[in-house]
């Protein structure tokens, strides 16, 4: 049966709901809307107004209401609705969530957890579209994932409400519409990055709504009899850093794929730790598919030509290759 | 500004290693001085520089093979301003940019965002990390490998195909630095063998050869040299060799066609006579360094030219106008033993004298039997250059002149 990314979301807040009595969910438009992606409709009628509550534009506060229900121990699930509008509320996520447990020497923990949509592509412009997953990938004290399958937009939520400390789930908006085959959905980890296809010369490293356009890129190129091995992080902080190198050894070639700009981007990252851990495997340097450096434009080819897409990588793949033999 | 460049040493000389500079910026140049150590496939090359100037610029690091041609310094002439360093390179052209080049699948694909610069004309050689890993691992020398991989950097698949192409046991790598004195020989050794293949390869294959052969009366040049050398020291004394090597100018000056080079489908006459002389060498192989202007030295300096060419060249310390020069060949295989050896010309001369072994032979001499010490001559000559009738002449000159030891003397 096909499943969709956005019913998968939908499931897991629900399984949250009803499994644990501590869990909330709280955010704009999640109630009656039933959420700006529709992934919590109908669960305020199921729930009721104490489990799934709508809350004033200000996410200052609610996120901060957040972390004081998880301070007192409930388990509340944040939805904020773009990864741009979440700015308003870093300074509780970063200077008081991801910080609470060390300034208080171990007394407080926040089991909070922190959903926001992120990514461009549905001409939402440069106020919703941006991918701020790195700034919250810098932030020691908090965990950050991004479901890019219909598995772990199920199966993540239900291991972030189990953490201890906050953990900000990113879902990719173009990533609501996709579906995956799936008989039983259930929970997975947010420890490790997954390789999502094996392959043999290369590594394309990638998250997030890059995931399926990396996919396709690795299908083209496979026709070109490049073997490329993908590999979905998964798991932007704390990072896996033995599946990459793992990888990079039998590959010799890396290419990450990032929505987010190239500056200072995890893209940026992960390029300094396999140099880091793996200059003596690298066969050719590390190359990187990043989002244009502008705000992201509205005008729909000027937005496609901004992002990260598949012939891009294709190209990129292709570069590490110099004359092919 | 002046550029000093790789000089061939050798027309089977196609590039050079840079063992050694001589000289630093700033220092001043004179003709003829000797500024660095080359080593070729044959032998580390003391090259010298035929203009004055001082030293602008070292361009060439130590250790570094390049091409015959290539730009080594720079010298500033004599009133010539130091400009600032060019920090210029020489290099070989490296393959443009491919990954931006490269049609891709789809043709509205950007070029991709590479994090490496384009190649820049001044880097080193780029070779993976991972290439020069396994190169290192399997033994494969990477100067002598072709790059393929993005901006022409040699890859993991390029050592490994370099590898398959060279057997383990016979490794057609130059000797980098770290090697043992041993590795560095036998490689030396496998490169003489290769260079001298492709040299008597090319020669065989494009000079039309004609072979004379003259059997020479030493009589009188051996008891002229006896006589002389009653009057030396045990250590000044002249061997025969030196005398043959001499007559062999003295011919070769007469007889211009044997003496000089076929290039650009011409002959093109030397203007001195060097003769070049066979030496083999302990480890095998052998080379030719040249005795420059024969027929004007006297014997005694032919001598101790000979000595110090010997030595040097068993050292593996000849000079670049050694190994260039020769414009006549010499070979003389007496001490081994034979009585004849025709001759292989080294390409681009045009002429090579083979001596066999002197002995006591019976011979008809005026009328009667005697026995005498007689040696054979053998001339190996470009059929392109010269015809036998000139040939037959010039064999017949240098037994003349062994006949009359005293023309030999000065």
């Amino acid at each position: 049966m096909k499943t969709a990314y956005r019913t998968a979301v939908h499931d897991a807040l629900r399984d949250a709901l009803r499994d644990d009595p501590r869990v909330l969910l709280m955010g704009e438009d999640v109630g009656r809307y039933g959420g700006t992606y529709a992934a919590s409709k109908g669960l305020l009628e199921e729930f009721g107004p104490d489990r799934v509550r709508d809350t004033p534009l200000s996410e200052l506060g609610f996120v901060g209401i957040g972390i004081g229900a998880a301070l007192n121990g409930l388990r509340p699930i944040v939805e904020v609705m773009t990864v741009n509008f979440s700015l308003l509320a870093l300074d509780q996520i970063v200077n008081t969530a991801a910080a609470l447990r060390h300034m208080s020497g171990g007394q407080f923990s926040v089991p909070l957890v922190v959903r926001m949509a992120t990514g461009a592509g549905r001409q939402l412009a440069a106020q919703h579209s941006h991918s701020l997953e790195p700034w919250y990938a810098h932030i020691p004290g908090i965990k950050v994932v991004a479901p890019a399958t219909v598995e772990d937009a199920y199966g993540m939520l239900g291991p972030a409400l189990a953490d201890p400390d906050p953990v900000v789930i990113f879902e990719h908006v173009q990533l609501y519409n996709t579906s995956a085959d799936i008989e039983t959905l259930v929970p997975t980890d947010i420890c490790r990055a997954a390789v999502r296809r094996g392959g043999t010369d290369v590594t394309v490293v990638t998250y997030g709504g890059s995931l399926p356009k990396a996919l396709d890129a690795a299908n083209e190129l496979s026709l070109a009899g490049i073997d490329c091995e993908v590999i979905d992080l998964r798991v932007l902080r704390p990072l896996d850093d033995d599946t990459i190198l793992e990888s990079v050894r039998k590959t010799h070639r890396v290419v990450v794929v990032d929505e987010a700009w190239r500056t200072g981007s995890l893209a940026a990252e992960i390029t300094a730790r396999v140099t880091e851990g793996a200059f003596y495997d690298l066969d050719a340097p590390v190359c990187r598919v990043c989002s244009a450096e502008v705000p992201m434009p509205y005008a729909k080819h000027l937005e496609q030509a901004a992002l990260p897409q598949t012939p891009k990588i294709v190209a990129a793949v292709q570069s590490l290759f110099g004359e092919r033999p | 500004m002046i550029e000093f460049t790789m000089p061939s040493l050798g027309a089977d000389m196609d590039e050079g290693t840079l063992d050694q500079w001589l000289i630093k910026p700033g220092d001043k140049v004179t003709r003829g001085q000797v500024v660095a150590v080359v080593e070729t496939a044959k032998a580390a090359v003391e090259v010298e520089c035929w203009q004055e100037g001082t030293v602008g610029e070292l361009l060439v690091p130590v250790g570094e093979t390049v091409q015959v041609g290539t730009p080594l310094a720079t010298l500033l002439e004599p009133g010539e301003r130091a400009q600032k360093p060019s920090g210029r390179r020489p290099h070989k052209p490296q393959p443009a940019a491919r990954g931006a080049a490269k049609p891709t699948t789809t043709p509205a694909a950007p070029a991709p965002p590479v994090g490496a610069p384009p190649a820049a004309p001044g880097h080193r050689r780029w070779v993976s990390p991972a290439a020069r890993r396994l190169a290192e691992h399997l033994k494969v020398d990477l100067d002598a490998v072709a790059g393929t991989g993005p901006q022409g950097a040699v890859t993991i698949n390029d050592v490994e195909h370099a590898a398959a192409a060279t057997p383990p046991p016979a490794p057609a790598a130059k000797a980098p630095a770290g090697k043992t004195a041993a590795e560095r020989a036998a490689e030396r050794g496998a490169q003489m063998r290769q260079a001298i293949a492709a040299a008597m390869s090319r020669s065989k294959r494009e000079i039309p050869h004609y072979y004379l052969a003259d059997e020479i009366v030493l009589e009188s040049a051996l008891s002229w040299l006896t006589t002389r050398n009653a009057e030396r020291s045990i250590d000044e004394r002249i061997l025969p060799a030196v005398l043959l090597l001499k007559a062999v100018g003295v011919a070769a000056q007469r007889f211009p066609e044997f003496n000089g080079f076929w290039r650009d489908d011409g002959f093109q006459p030397a203007t001195g006579v060097h003769v070049g002389v066979g030496i083999s060498l302990r480890g095998g192989g052998l080379v030719a360094p040249a005795i420059h202007d024969v027929p004007d030295k006297k014997v005694t300096e032919l001598m101790d030219d000979l000595t110090d060419l010997v030595a040097r060249a068993r050292a593996g310390s000849l000079r670049s106008s050694e190994m260039s020069d020769p414009t006549i060949t010499v070979t003389n295989l007496g001490d081994q033993g034979v009585d004849t050896v025709f001759g292989v010309i080294y390409p681009p001369q045009v002429a090579l004298v083979g001596f066999g072994r002197p002995a006591r032979r019976v011979r008809v001499i005026d009328e009667g039997i005697r026995i005498v010490s007689t040696v054979q001559a053998t001339l190996a000559a470009d059929h392109r250059a010269s015809d036998g009738h000139r040939g037959a002449l010039f064999l017949t000159a240098i037994n003349e002149l062994l006949g009359q030891p005293d023309l030999l003397e000065k």
